[in-house]
């Protein structure tokens, strides 16, 4: 396990998913491009600045630089942003965002948002989620699951801890029941709002053991700053254990 | 600048025949422009002070949470800050209210309502606005707007407290400050519409003889755009907050879907509604309004650079052209906001298309400033040095807005402290500095008198370096991942590393608000006893210095103007000054 200072510090947290580090290596272009911009536009500031400063005896002269040629500066950076637009952005984008793993092959979870935690609820082993209904929901049944629905009989639901095999990628369904929430794992670089009414798909694929803070980050009420959880990476037999114990604890009850 | 002062018939603009007004209607219901301009300036710097207040106290919560607010803390009621320490659901009350304030009712009405009244005018050579009635029916739309705005932290359950962009459903379940925010909200937009359509009407038909549309100073080109952007995008505003309105007080479910629990239980309301209609209608009108944050102050930043550096701003008609390009492509990025929001993924695409394009007239804009300065004859005064700085702040806002307006890089970005750097740095270090160089420039010409150009300097450099010493930080912590509107930034681990810039950043803010203090005086002081000036000190070419006095009498003018050739003809060869009004013939000029 990690200690939060490993994972943490004065830049983007580590880089704990699959592709944390091809949306970092974006972020690194821009904040180089935009740095060099902004010098290469500060020096001439400043040279206009010191050389064109007011002296006795020296006027202001009107010859002008043609428009046209003027327009180079705009023309580059144009090109740059359409160049990081379809050539590196949107196949980073349509990997992320559009690209999904077959069911079959993915740790699949709903992932419930309330005011103010998180609910992960699991199929269990037979891969079905069972009915839920928001009538049947109590302090004892958090997402109103229906135990009557037998694909609900090995359902598990875990609240602000979402264990996660590490080298398998996790599909996750969002939904809220109140109002809107933001799934936020920054080690991962995941985010997306959960809106009530809408149901949405995400995946991210763990490539680091250990507890990565899930933080909301769509302002969801007075206590938004502690709808906290987090993502547990472990192996798939600690995962397959985990499973086995909350049958064990489900059955008990 | 050499030379003496060209005098012509024109421009010592005695009086006409106007009868007498009291008190009364001289200065509290006036149609003057110039008076309500002063009246808008007034009031919204006000309201710009009020906005910042809130913000120090939750600063003050970010960098010590959880200690007693120093001074203003004991002065609080139990329901807001027990003990002098706030709760969160103050802390997002302020966080809503602080966005509120600054936008529609500090930096839109210092900027259109403002500059646009008193100058506007002037510029074009018209002897008041179109509809003057109309024009004072703004301004007190406007306050009773305010007034109510402020008042909603007195509602049981206080102040709206869903962020400035009251996102639904939890501002439709929110408690009744967030229907004052609404009713509010609609007299604002009413009063924002009646003064966009007088720009209109004024620009379009009150120009002086021979003001042609590109002999127009770039000012009302600017203030032109602006107002077409507020007529077209203010209304889906409305119409959004009427339809919030009639959610939380007529359960009408334009926003709310079925099945939400809402405190422990289900909401007993059939649903159907969508909370991303909610965000297009808002961002509609939000996005455009970034622009209305923005155009006028690219005016005013014009008009101080070509008098400050005594030649003809760089590529007028690329300006133009470029403004009017911001004004046509503000409209179609807005989803820009909300590549998150669960929105079709293959939509986003356009919309980071087009926010790329628009950077690009942005740049042009800027550009230009550059350009500008290159062969000029640059004076460092007060109004100059605020105009300069615009230049590498905005700069700084403008590019930060690229990695949040590309879809894979928003990813990470979206809701940290890197979006609140970025718009402030566009806003505070854009905008507000700009205003405060036009507040610098235009004083003579409002009160007759100067402002103290020691104290002004003094108040630049405090200013500017406080501004960064808060916002850089933020896009610091941003790039860490600390999320926006966070009442207490503990709790969450993955900001424990960058806690200690929340110490700077408040520090810097608390510099910002004593850094004020010799403006404002400075400010008062000089209404009434700064040195008395002439009516073009700084020896101006447009029609607001050059053919009226400061301060301009009831009717501006005196007879009609006749204008001879563009805005800004600085140190043309062969006259006899290095600024060539545009309202004199050339024959008294060489």
């Amino acid at each position: 396990m990690n200690a939060p200072e490993q994972l943490y510090g004065w830049w983007v947290p580590v880089k704990a998913s699959t592709y944390a580090a091809q949306l970092d290596t974006q972020l690194d272009i821009f904040h180089w491009a935009m740095l060099l911009i902004f010098v290469l536009w500060g020096i001439y500031f400043v040279y206009c600045l010191a050389h064109y400063r007011a002296r006795p005896g020296v006027p202001a002269v009107r010859g002008q630089l043609s428009v046209a040629k003027s327009m180079v500066p705009d023309g580059i950076i144009l090109v740059f942003e359409m160049f990081m637009i379809f050539v590196i952005g949107l196949p980073v984008w349509a990997q992320v965002m559009e690209t999904f793993p077959e069911e079959k092959k993915a740790n699949v979870v709903h992932v419930i948002a309330q005011q103010f935690a998180w609910n992960f609820h699991y199929p269990g082993p037979d891969g079905e989620f069972g009915r839920r209904d928001i009538h049947l929901v109590s302090s004892g049944n958090p997402i109103g699951l229906d135990d009557s629905d037998p694909a609900s009989k090995d359902d598990i639901v875990s609240i602000n801890t979402m264990p996660a095999p590490l080298g398998k990628p996790t599909l996750a369904y969002l939904t809220s029941m109140d109002v809107i929430h933001g799934f936020n794992v920054p080690a991962f670089r995941t985010k997306q709002d959960v809106t009530p009414g809408m149901r949405v798909r995400i995946w991210f694929e763990p490539i680091l053991r250990g507890k990565f803070e899930i933080a909301c980050a769509q302002l969801c009420g007075l206590a938004h700053y502690r709808m906290l959880g987090n993502v547990e990476v472990m192996t798939q037999e600690e995962f397959d254990a985990w499973i086995q114990k909350k049958l064990a604890d489900k059955a008990e009850l | 600048m050499k030379g003496a002062a060209v005098h012509s018939q024109t421009q010592t603009g005695g009086h006409e025949a106007h009868p007498q007004l009291g008190f009364v209607r001289t200065y509290v219901f006036s149609t003057d422009h110039k008076v309500i301009g002063i009246q808008y300036m007034i009031t919204s710097m006000l309201f710009l002070l009020s906005g910042f207040f809130m913000m120090l106290m939750m600063r003050w919560q970010l960098a010590w949470p959880g200690q007693p607010i120093p001074i203003i803390g004991q002065f609080l009621p139990e329901t807001m800050a027990p003990g002098g320490v706030m709760l969160p659901e103050f802390y997002n009350q302020l966080g809503a209210m602080h966005g509120t304030i600054m936008v529609f009712l500090g930096i839109v009405p210092l900027g259109v309502a403002a500059f646009g009244n008193f100058v506007l005018p002037l510029q074009i050579g018209a002897k008041d606005m179109a509809f003057p009635f109309l024009n004072m029916l703004s301004y007190w739309i406007f306050l009773v707007g305010g007034i109510l705005m402020l008042s909603s932290f007195a509602m049981p359950g206080g102040a709206a407290q869903s962020g400035w962009t009251s996102y639904a459903p939890l501002a439709d379940l929110a408690p009744p400050g967030q229907t004052m925010w609404l009713i509010a909200m609609t007299f604002i937009i009413t009063s924002s519409l009646f003064g966009a359509i007088n720009f209109i009407v004024t620009t379009l038909n009150l120009r002086a003889r021979g003001m042609t549309w590109l002999r127009l100073p770039f000012f009302v080109w600017c203030q032109f755009v602006t107002a077409i952007l507020l007529v077209l995008a203010f209304p889906v505003l409305q119409g959004g907050a009427i339809l919030q309105l009639l959610d939380r007080v007529a359960k009408a479910n334009f926003f709310i879907p079925a099945n939400l629990i809402f405190g422990g239980a289900p909401v007993e309301q059939p649903g159907g509604g969508n909370p991303l209609l909610w965000q297009h209608l808002f961002w509609f009108l939000a996005h455009p309004e970034v622009y209305v944050l923005l155009l006028p102050e690219f005016g005013i930043v014009a008009e101080i650079l070509a008098n400050g550096t005594r030649k003809p701003l760089f590529g007028y008609f690329e300006l133009v052209v470029s403004v009017c390009a911001i004004g046509a492509l503000s409209f179609i990025v807005w989803a820009h906001h909300m590549f998150l929001s669960g929105m079709r993924t293959d939509v986003t695409k356009f919309f980071t298309v087009t926010t790329m394009i628009i950077s690009i007239p942005s740049v042009m804009v800027l550009t230009c400033f550059l350009l500008s300065l290159r062969g000029g004859s640059i004076h460092f005064t007060t109004p100059m040095l605020f105009a300069l700085a615009f230049i590498p702040m905005f700069g700084i806002g403008g590019l930060t807005g690229l990695p949040l307006g590309f879809t894979p890089t928003d990813i990470y970005l979206h809701d940290t402290l890197y979006v609140i750097g970025h718009f402030h740095y566009v806003v505070v270090t854009g905008s507000l500095i700009a205003l405060f160089g036009g507040l610098y420039y235009w004083f003579p010409k409002m009160f007759g008198r100067t402002m103290n150009e020691f104290w002004g300097k003094v108040h630049f450099w405090l200013t500017v370096t406080a501004m960064n010493g808060i916002f850089f930080p933020m896009m610091w912590q941003g790039m860490a991942g600390v999320l926006r509107r966070q009442y207490d930034p503990t709790a969450q681990i993955h900001n424990h590393p960058t806690l200690p810039l929340n110490k700077v950043m408040t520090i810097s803010a608390i510099c910002l608000a004593l850094a004020q203090i010799p403006f404002v005086l400075n400010f008062f002081i000089s209404i009434f006893k700064g040195k008395k000036t002439s009516a073009n000190p700084w020896n101006a070419t447009t029609l607001d210095w050059a053919a009226c006095p400061s301060p301009p009498p009831h009717g501006n003018f005196a007879g009609e103007l006749a204008i001879h050739r563009g805005p800004y003809e600085y140190s043309v060869p062969g006259h006899k000054t290095d600024w060539s009004p545009q309202h004199v013939p050339e024959k008294e000029l060489s």
